[in-house]
Order: C-alpha cells, then sequence, then structure tokens
C-alpha cells in the first residue's frame, strides 16, 4: 500500500467536512481521548440546563416567539469568535506544544442544498445532531431511532455522493 | 438560594452561550481538535457500515475523539436530568402552548413533546415523519453541508468563514419553512 498517497486521499476526503481533519501528528495513549469524554459531558449538561435541546425552544427559534436560542447562538459565537482571535494573536499552543492550526473551508453548492435539508430536520425533530446524543440521555429513549435515522441519512449521503451537485 | 438550587435552575442564555463558545479554544488547546459533531455519524457509519463507499474509508479511528466526545454529552443529558433537574414547569411561550394544544399537543413539560414523539406514535405517519424522516433529514443535510450548528454556526462562525455563514443561514431558511408552512399539517395527522 502507499502510504503517502493513501494519506493525502484520505485528508481531501475528510477536510470536505466542517471538522475531522486532524493534522496532530502526535500520537497519544487511547486514554487521553478521555478528557473530550469530559468535555462532552459538560456540554451535555449546558445543553440540558439551557434547554437547548428542547423541542419547544426550537419551535419558539423558528417562530421567532423567543430571544433564548438566538442570544445562545450569538454569546456562543462572539466568544468563540474573541477566543480563536486571542489564539492566533498570542500564538497560543496546544498543552503539547503544538501550533494550533485552522483549515479555511471551501464554497461547494451542498451547504446551501444541504444546509436546508438539514434546517428542515432540525425544525421536525427540534433537534441537531449535538441534542440528539444529550435528548438519549435525558431518557427519551425513542430518540435512539431519532439517532439511527440520521446515521442512515449519513450513510446514503455517502453513497449518492457522486451523483449530488457539489 | 444554595449554589446547588441555583444550578438547578434553568440557565439563562448569557451563561450557556458563552459556555457553549468556550468549548471551541478548549477543544484547540486541549488536543488541537476543531469544534463539531455531526461527524461523529460519519465515523459510526466509517466504522460499522463503510461498505466500500469511499466517502467512508478513511481512518475513523484518528477521528475516535469524537465519538468520545458525544458519548460525554450523552451523559451529560442523563446527569442533568438525574442529579440537576429542574423542579419547575419548563416555561414555553403561550402562543406557541395554545397552537401546539391544537394539536393534542399538551404536555410541554419535558424537553421533547411526548405527546407526539414516543414508541407508539413511531408506528403512525407523523411520528414516521418526525422521528424517522427527520433524522434522515438531520444527517444526510448535515453530511451533505458538511457541518452541523456546531461545526459550521459556532466553529465555522468563530474562525470567520463565509461558507459556513452562507450554511448557518440555509439552516434557519429550512427551519423557517418546516416550522411555519410545513410542521402545522405533519402535526395535524392523526
Amino acid at each position: 500500500m502507499n502510504n503517502s498517497n493513501q494519506t493525502n486521499t484520505d485528508f481531501e476526503v475528510r477536510s470536505l467536512d466542517a471538522m475531522c481533519v486532524n493534522e496532530s501528528t502526535l500520537e497519544h495513549k487511547w486514554y487521553h481521548n478521555f478528557k473530550y469524554l469530559l468535555v462532552g459531558i459538560s456540554f451535555g449538561i449546558i445543553f440540558v440546563k439551557a434547554e437547548i435541546v428542547s423541542w419547544f425552544r426550537i419551535q419558539e427559534m423558528f417562530r421567532l416567539q423567543s430571544f433564548h436560542m438566538y442570544g445562545i447562538i450569538g454569546s456562543a459565537v462572539i466568544t468563540g469568535i474573541i477566543s480563536v482571535w486571542l489564539i492566533k494573536k498570542f500564538n497560543i499552543k496546544t498543552i503539547y506544544g503544538e501550533s494550533i492550526t485552522f483549515h479555511p473551508k471551501s464554497f461547494n453548492k451542498g451547504q446551501i442544498i444541504g444546509g436546508t435539508l438539514f434546517g428542515l430536520g432540525w425544525a421536525i425533530t427540534g433537534a441537531c445532531p449535538g441534542p440528539l446524543f444529550a435528548q438519549i440521555g435525558t431518557g427519551a429513549s425513542v430518540i435512539i431511532v431519532t439517532l439511527l435515522s440520521a446515521i442512515a441519512g449519513t450513510w446514503l449521503y455517502g453513497y449518492f455522493r457522486e451523483k449530488l451537485p457539489h | 438560594m444554595s449554589f446547588i438550587e441555583i444550578i438547578k435552575q434553568p440557565w439563562p442564555w448569557y451563561v450557556a452561550g458563552p459556555l457553549i463558545g468556550l468549548t471551541v479554544p478548549v477543544l484547540l488547546i486541549i488536543g488541537n481538535k476543531s469544534f463539531g459533531i455531526s461527524s461523529s455519524l460519519r465515523h459510526i457509519c466509517a466504522a460499522c457500515i463503510p461498505a466500500n463507499i469511499p466517502f467512508f474509508k478513511y481512518e475513523w479511528k484518528k477521528e475516535i475523539w469524537n465519538l468520545f466526545f458525544v458519548g460525554g454529552i450523552l451523559l451529560g443529558g442523563f446527569v442533568a436530568t438525574d442529579l440537576l433537574a429542574n423542579p419547575q414547569p419548563v416555561q414555553i411561550n403561550q402562543a406557541l402552548a395554545t397552537e401546539l394544544a391544537q394539536y393534542g399537543i399538551a404536555n410541554t413539560n419535558g424537553l421533547v413533546p411526548v405527546d407526539v414523539i414516543n414508541w407508539s406514535t413511531l408506528f403512525t405517519l407523523k411520528g414516521i415523519l418526525i422521528i424517522v424522516v427527520g433524522g434522515v433529514l438531520i444527517g444526510f443535510g448535515t453530511r451533505y453541508a458538511g457541518g452541523c450548528t456546531s461545526g459550521h454556526a459556532i466553529m465555522g462562525l468563530s474562525t470567520l468563514q463565509l461558507p459556513s455563514l452562507i450554511a448557518t443561514c440555509c439552516f434557519m431558511l429550512g427551519g423557517f419553512i418546516m416550522a411555519n408552512l410545513i410542521l402545522p399539517f405533519i402535526l395535524q395527522l392523526p
């Protein structure tokens, strides 16, 4: 197997995503992943306590009946912009001493077509992918079916990808 | 009021929003990871049902941190519900409550409307549209768009990416269309 070619293709395929371009060359023991589990737990608690995973809050947002979700997304983005600016300005490194890398995204029609399709699903289920996991955690067991359907939807995209406009 | 009682109240947007925004630098600093959630669905496909599809042929094990992250979100949902539950009923907009009551959604207490999203409605047309078709739209749409609310709206906008702004506007467009023009018809189904 040609290793370098494989890696390049792999990178190109993965970089079509908003994320999924972990180019950290450092290898860590598997248990280092537990720090992401902890961040995830905090994130899930915020999701539930701020009712971001509430179907009703999502309906209020899309009916312009509440400022709550706009306030959350807006203040999250402002916090993110300031954080990224600080990281770039002071060249802040990771805890392993690596430089932090950012990956510019390129435009394709998928952001319009796929984005609108996702929006339809967001309003009907009252959840985006993160809240699906949190809702299952809150005990709404039937959401497992929604999650499995979302996995099936992702698979269908992969299957039909070559035929779709990009 | 004790600290734990304050924590149990619903958190206001100006507390939750900045905390969610801080996930961006935290993930970057602890391991150079770009915040994103929908990709976890792709990693699950790559790990379980790759079916020789090129889109799923990559080293998903490199991205396993993302599966730990979403596993944590699930556990966090459990912790928040079982240990930090809000003793008061959830407050929702009165106009919304009135509208939903017309469709037989009287119980607005939980985070999901149990009157339409439960195991027995799953086998009705309404249930299939909301629970299954909705899920497929989430999975298909986010992957086609290259990210979801976290990867595009939060991470993408934090790094000032124009494609993410376009994607976010389309998320909202789809949401407005569904909630106002299509969902009322779906909720009217028996």
